[in-house]
């Protein structure tokens, strides 16, 4: 297992080796640059400020230097928050996103299990239809709509909880949560209904039905486990939903997390934290897949690590 | 010998062909079975028409704001039945141009992540061996990367033009269909009915148009009613974000951001928008969900 993870973990360099490279010429030939204001610089304040970030050298150069620079974890100087290294202004929101981004999570792969299990048992009744289409609508309707709505109806309307803003406290939290994990519910409860009902069916379950199990006992002890490799797989791909659907969450709800900093960076053509938030996911996605490889593998026996 | 059974002898001598049913007959039957589909048809007709014909009937223009109405709720004595935004213009013409721009991006994205993916699958899955499997370890590469970012990033360096838009979208969705479209090509190659067919005499030619071709169609059909609604996804949440479609011309998303700053004072520049789009893309995941069923009903 170790030797599988160390393998594994190879052949994520090349995968961030792309990331970065793709993600560094492309904001470098975005016209306009860090320095550029609605207010011209002088050219030689310009041209000091460029030199001093290394801005004047050849492109490849910069190439190098930066992923030297990377090896040593440093991401650099942000360009337009002056005062800050984007090492800080990461550390200073990913603990924001990180609570945000792991409640949905943990409230979507609860809630979409049990609607999707409950979904399954009953198959083909009332319960399981209105369950699948309500489902459907979480699919269909965008977080960025979800959001603005939950605040109309809980903020503006009813105005129990607030608008926006953050607090680690329960009335701040949950309008993002549920924003941000409702779209991933519908899936993940869809995907166990799905695999739920093809299990339900199998050899060893009617095995252990004949051998004179409870029902309850079949379907934790037998079929739930099975079942839910499906939803495991999905957890990868999830993850990244999570982290582009925060950009959106955390713009609407005015939340200070990492998300908010990516289009802005992006806009301001602050290279170096555009580019320190794209290395800080992407390494979360290839952790994520990682962690969800190794607990496939736990679930179901028969997968080898080779 | 009487009549009838003369009748029957005849019947027994019959050497008319027998009008076999067609895959695609057999999928339209099943579909026709399925009431979420037809529904989600029917809804999508009525969408497609209303933003087609409802410009035209609508006396405002998209783009002119009424001087004496801005911000007004829906009603009919101003004539604007969805109200007017913060500017005074129309949001019922707005939000049909919207609706337009919103579906041609789907359409347009999706036809170039079908031929980019088609061509780069089929060619994989194809050629087999060690071309394939550089192509596919490149494509397993690429999928690793936070595409959204990417897009992204491809709209603030090469402007907000629309239709810039539908490359990067498209270009940067192909990859499932590209997967899909191998998968599918590598399986059918060494299927037992093309293996029958090629015993019995059939062309290289017709086996291509006869089996392989009419059986990847099904899947690409159900791919391309998926990811439709998923490209229009795409676009308004880079509208939303500001970084889509540009003034004056509008979208779903770039309507529903507009719609969430006014939230307090206008709720109906946020709720007509969000109907909208919500029901266009319940519609096409309906669809998808339907065509799946139907065309592959071993997934049932």
């Amino acid at each position: 297992m170790l030797n599988y993870s160390l393998k594994r973990l190879a052949s994520a360099i090349p995968t961030l080796l792309l990331l970065i490279t793709v993600a560094f010429f492309l904001i470098r030939i975005a016209p306009g640059g860090p320095f550029d204001a609605e207010k011209a610089l002088p050219e030689d304040i310009k041209a000091n400020l460029e030199a001093k970030y290394q801005l004047d050298q050849p492109l490849i150069i910069q190439y190098v230097r930066y992923l030297w620079q990377i090896v040593q974890l440093d991401l650099g100087p942000s360009f337009h928050y002056r005062d800050w290294t984007v090492n800080e202004l990461i550390a200073q929101g990913a603990p924001v996103s990180f609570t945000l981004g792991a409640l949905a999570l943990v409230l979507a792969f609860t809630l979409g299990t049990a609607l999707g299990a409950w979904a399954a048992l009953k198959q083909n009744s009332v319960a399981d239809y209105s369950t699948m289409s309500v489902a459907m609508i979480g699919i269909s309707i965008p977080n960025f709509v979800v959001a603005p709505l939950l605040v109309l109806v809980f903020a503006v309307t009813l105005g129990w909880l607030p608008a926006g803003g953050w607090s680690y406290s329960f009335s701040h939290l949950l309008l993002p949560t549920i924003a941000l994990a409702l779209p991933m519910v519908a899936y993940i409860a869809r995907i166990t209904r799905g695999s739920m009902i093809e299990v339900l069916h199998s050899g060893f379950i009617r095995t252990a039905r004949a051998k004179g199990l409870p029902e309850r006992e079949v379907i934790v002890q037998h079929a739930l486990k099975p079942a839910l490799l499906p939803v495991i797989s999905y957890m990868g791909p999830a993850a990244a939903g999570i982290l582009t659907g925060s950009v959106v969450i955390e713009r609407i709800f005015t939340i200070p997390g990492i998300g908010s900093h990516f289009v802005q960076g992006a806009l301001n053509r602050d290279y170096t934290l555009v580019m320190g938030v794209v290395i800080f996911y992407g390494v979360l996605i290839i952790v994520m897949n990682f962690l969800v490889d190794l607990l496939y593998a736990w679930l179901d026996p028969r997968i080898r690590y080779d | 010998m009487n009549q009838s059974t003369q009748d029957l002898f005849e019947q027994a001598l019959d050497r008319r062909e027998v009008k076999g049913r067609s895959l695609y007959v057999d999928a339209w039957h099943r579909l026709r079975r399925n009431k979420a589909a037809l529904t989600g048809m029917a809804l999508l007709l009525i969408i497609v028409l209303l933003v087609i014909i409802g410009p035209m009937l609508n006396p405002w223009d998209h783009e002119i704001p009424d001087w004496d109405h801005y911000s007004t709720p829906p009603s009919l004595d101003t004539g604007h039945l969805m109200g007017t935004d913060a500017l005074g213009r129309d949001l019922f013409e707005r939000v049909m141009v919207g609706g337009r721009v919103s579906l041609l991006v789907g359409l347009i994205a999706t036809l170039v992540s079908l031929l980019i993916g088609v061509t780069y699958g089929a060619v994989a899955g194809y050629l087999g061996g060690r071309i394939d499997n550089i192509m596919m370890r490149a494509v397993d590469a690429i999928y690793a990367l936070p595409f959204m970012f990417f897009v992204i990033l491809l709209m603030v360096v090469f402007g907000r033009n629309i239709f810039l838009i539908f490359v990067a979208i498209g270009a940067v969705n192909w990859l499932d269909m590209a997967r899909i479209v191998r998968g599918q090509t590598l399986s059918l190659k060494n299927k037992d009915f093309i293996e029958a067919a090629r015993a019995s005499g059939a062309s290289e030619r017709s086996i291509v148009l006869r089996h392989i071709i009419p059986n990847l169609l099904g899947v690409v059909v159900v791919y391309v009613s998926l990811t439709i609604p998923q490209v229009i996804l795409v676009e308004s949440f880079l509208s939303f974000l500001g970084l889509g479609v540009q003034e004056p011309l509008t979208s779903w998303g770039a309507l529903v951001n507009e719609g969430a700053q006014e939230l307090e004072t206008a709720p109906w520049s946020l709720l007509f928008p969000a109907l909208f789009l919500a029901i266009t893309l319940f519609a096409f995941n309906f669809i998808g969900d339907g065509l799946r069923d139907a065309l592959d009903p071993r997934d049932r």
